[in-house]
């Protein structure tokens, strides 16, 4: 037993944050505050990309072929180069973030709502139900995603719709494991045992004492996820039966891109930039989010200084 | 001066935190002779185990700091040497040992290897080594120490752990033995075993003994002198004899007053009537029996003690009452209807009226809600108690009522102390207003001090509220002066029950004269005759 213990820190606005306090958590750390900024601007390209630039992306200059970037003899938007076809990369990869977000942010939303779901019950319910539910993942699991989503792409069509829907089945073993092992784990403290004692439901228990637990667990997991539903969805679609062209999506652009590696790199360099600082602040976002949701270690935001690593 | 085996002088320590420097240690000066048992007394906090920190070289810096002093070990200075020279004494010369035996044995390598480990270290041949493991191991008391010397350390109890970091601590004979809490951790007769182990080993081989407590009757049972802590210094020092009965600081009165089991017994009200009926209750699992059939009555608005060492089924009890497991067999009257045959929604109501405190407050309250979220969550799951728009002044009387303050509402739990925290699961169990409180080991994880107010507040509860309490522990001087009746239990069976006086006076079982006899007084005086009393039970 160590006596060496810090006192516990006197938190200068102990109260469950206000919106003011959370601005200025989220200010504290600088790295947080720009994937904020940076995930914003992504949404935004989202939401009115397609309606703002959606001819540009699309209208071909075959003497733009390959244009390299850093020029602006053709116009602003060919600031970043030009496609094999002479199209301007700029706009292409504003447009193809309505597409990319759609399918990895439903893909990775409804694998985690099922997946944390089936979780909870496979970790709370003693019964016949969790086996039930963990050979469904094994199941899952045990198929090649990519075979799963080229048979079921083979038979429905190829939509966002229904490629959000492959990529979610193939990610749920992920959410589904993590949270049935946590929940198995977290169950047992203490403090769930108080709330039996009080007569708390067994929907309270798993929604207000566990789930919070876990969560941040989750969110982290989801937030790396994010990037290989982007790529997988690329994969899919260099096969043939995911996004087709003239659709685009920046895990397209990147494999069209491929084979133009040696001559042209920035046809496939600035979507894979996209797709990297996307999933980087998503990152950064999500462990400012662990602190932050986190009433222990809360201080370290409110005390201003860049103190957690 | 140079004549003392190890000497402290003016040793402070301070840690760089994120909130400034914390100053561990302050100006602390103590010394150990060969052959002597040093007794370093303190709360947790007060920075007792610094000190030996530092001498062992185990105080990470940074955030550790040693600002100033020396370490003297036969009049060289521990803090020059080099990390070399340091290995070298760590060990060999000064050995130490730990509270907690488990999470200092490695779990993968039999015992025999590691004590044969701690011997190769420091450059024995193998089969030496092992032959003295073997010597040690039957030294300390292990029984059939061949095949001891082949098991995990699983295989072994909490007791025999503690005897076999003896055996590992001692495989070098060192001068310097510092004990670490080596008893809290374990049951009180196993307790009383291990000490005298440790004052038969200091009297073999002469070696100086540095115990860290904060038990005052380890003190008084094991030390010649002593040194109390608090808040980082030294306030007081002196033989256990003169600290207890000429205590000058008032901190070492404090203590000395907070100790358990001196004030008046209580006598139990005649003719109340039973609120809660166990009969022929039993837990097993699969061949292991953990409670076998036991019975007993609480009466309405009594304090039912319930006495047991480690694996005596006393938590079990409470468990199966509160349906946290369920019961092979038995019955659990509460008002005449059986609480383990109950559905769901009559158990719900039923709880209503049962509330519970547990050993550890850091675990028991969610660290994610806020205090006020946590004393109002009873009212939230049981709708109607009371309303809504009366809950932040009802969790403001609660927390004025356990001694807290109404603005310590929205806090979260890790803001507070161990007692205080206590304190807010009690709140949470008073906000449904019940009839009966177990409390499962409530105060054992708390300090003396702290133990004392807890337990003055739940007689305080218990006056103003006529609330029953089942209050669980493993340690009798503690109950004596709260409870009413005692039940004593061992191996899953009622060993013995009746009025408190009783128990306390004219124990008729022996092993609740054994019990008896283990505990620690406080009162050097007193433990020199219970030492005797229990020298004649074990003889």
């Amino acid at each position: 037993m160590s006596d060496i213990t810090a006192p516990a820190p006197a938190a200068p606005n102990p109260a469950p944050p206000a919106k003011s306090s959370i601005l200025r958590m989220l200010w504290a750390d600088k790295f947080a505050t720009v994937a904020v900024v940076f995930l914003g601007l992504v949404l935004l390209c989202a939401i009115f990309g397609p309606l703002l630039l959606g001819d540009a992306a699309g209208g071909q200059n075959l003497r733009a072929r390959n244009a390299p970037p850093f020029s602006l003899e053709r116009g602003w938007l060919y600031i970043l180069g030009g496609d094999a076809l002479g199209r301007p990369l700029l706009p292409r990869i504003v447009v193809a973030a309505q597409n990319t977000i759609a399918i990895a942010a439903g893909a990775v939303a409804a694998s985690f709502v099922i997946g944390a779901a089936l979780g909870l019950i496979a970790g709370y319910s003693r019964r016949i139900w969790s086996e039930v539910i963990m050979r469904l993942a094994d199941v899952i699991m045990s198929f090649p995603s990519l075979l799963l989503a080229v048979i079921v792409l083979y038979v429905l069509a190829p939509s966002v719709l229904n490629l959000v829907l492959v990529l979610a089945i193939t990610r749920i073993p992920i959410y589904l494991r993590t949270t049935r092992a946590e929940v198995l784990e977290v169950r047992e403290r203490m403090f769930v045992q108080a709330a039996q004692v009080l007569g708390a439901s067994t929907f309270r228990i798993v929604f207000r004492h566990i789930l919070p637990v876990i969560l941040p667990t989750l969110l982290t997991i989801a937030t790396l996820d994010f990037a290989f539903v982007m790529l997988a969805e690329s994969a899919l679609s260099f096969l043939g039966i995911g996004i087709q062209p003239p659709e685009i999506t920046w895990g397209l652009m990147v494999s069209q891109g491929r084979q133009y590696l040696t001559s042209a790199w920035w046809l496939a360099f600035w979507p894979g930039l996209a797709i990297i600082l996307t999933t980087m602040s998503l990152n950064l976002l999500s462990s400012w989010m662990r602190i932050a949701l986190d009433p222990t270690q809360r201080w370290r935001l409110e005390l201003g200084g860049r103190v957690n690593g | 001066m140079a004549d003392h085996l190890l000497e402290v002088r003016g040793l402070s320590v301070r840690f760089h935190t994120a909130q400034g420097v914390v100053n561990a240690v302050n100006d602390v000066s103590w010394h150990l002779d060969r052959g002597e048992t040093l007794a370093i007394l303190g709360e947790s906090g007060s920075g007792k185990s610094v000190s030996s920190s530092a001498i062992m070289n185990l105080i990470d810096c940074p955030p550790g700091e040693i600002a100033s002093g020396e370490i003297l070990f036969e009049g060289k200075d521990l803090l020059r040497m080099s990390p070399e020279e340091r290995r070298r004494l760590n060990g060999k010369r000064i050995a130490m040992i730990f509270q907690d035996p488990l999470s200092h044995l490695n779990p993968v390598y039999t015992v025999g290897w590691q004590i044969a480990e701690t011997l190769t270290a420091h450059g024995r041949p193998g089969d030496e080594a092992f032959a003295r493991a073997r010597d040690l191991v039957s030294r300390v008391g292990i029984p059939n120490p061949d095949a001891a010397m082949k098991k995990f350390p699983h295989q072994f109890s909490g007791g025999q752990r503690q005897r076999l970091m003896i055996a590992m601590a001692l495989g070098l004979k060192p001068d310097i033995l510092i004990a670490d809490e080596p008893t809290t951790a374990l049951d009180v007769t196993v307790q009383a075993e291990i000490l005298t182990l440790l004052e038969e080993l200091q009297a073999e081989t002469g070696m100086g003994l540095v115990l860290i407590t904060h038990d005052l009757g380890v003190v008084a049972e094991a030390a010649d002198r002593a040194v109390v802590m608090e808040g980082g210094r030294i306030v007081e020092s002196g033989t256990p004899h003169d600290l207890y009965h000429n205590a000058r600081h008032p901190y070492t009165r404090k203590l000395i007053a907070a100790a358990p089991g001196r004030g008046d017994m209580r006598r139990p009200e005649e003719g109340a009537e039973p609120i809660l009926s166990c009969r022929g209750l039993t837990k097993a699992y699969g061949a292991f029996t953990a409670l076998d059939a036991i019975s007993f009555d609480l009466m309405r608005g009594e304090t039912l003690a319930v006495v047991g060492e480690s694996g005596s089924g006393k938590s079990t009890a409470a468990k199966l009452i509160l349906r946290l497991e369920e019961a092979t067999a038995g019955e659990a009257l509460w008002h005449g209807e059986d609480l383990l045959s109950m559905t769901p929604k009559e158990m719900a109501k039923a709880r209503r009226q049962i509330q519970m405190v547990f050993q550890d407050p850091t675990q028991s309250l969610n660290p994610r809600m806020s205090v006020f979220q946590i004393v109002s969550e009873p009212w939230v799951i049981h709708p109607g108690v009371v309303e809504k728009r009366r809950w932040r002044e009802r969790v403001a009387e609660l927390l004025e009522q356990v001694g807290l303050k109404a603005e310590h509402a929205q806090r979260y739990p890790h803001q507070f102390s161990g007692g205080q925290r206590q304190r807010i699961a009690i709140a949470r169990a008073l906000a449904l207003e019940p009839e009966l409180i177990i409390c499962d080991e409530a105060v054992s994880a708390l300090d003396v001090s702290i133990q004392a107010q807890v337990i003055a507040l739940l007689g305080k509860l218990r006056d103003e509220l006529g609330i029953a309490f089942m209050f669980i522990a493993h340690d009798l001087p503690v109950v004596r002066d709260f409870a009413d009746r005692v039940l004593v239990m061992k191996g899953g069976q009622i060993v013995e029950q009746g009025p408190v006086r009783r128990i306390f006076e004219d124990p008729r079982e022996g092993y609740t004269q054994r019990l008896l006899a283990a505990g620690l007084d406080p009162d050097p005086e007193v433990q020199r005759q219970r030492r005797e009393a229990r020298l004649k039970l074990s003889a």
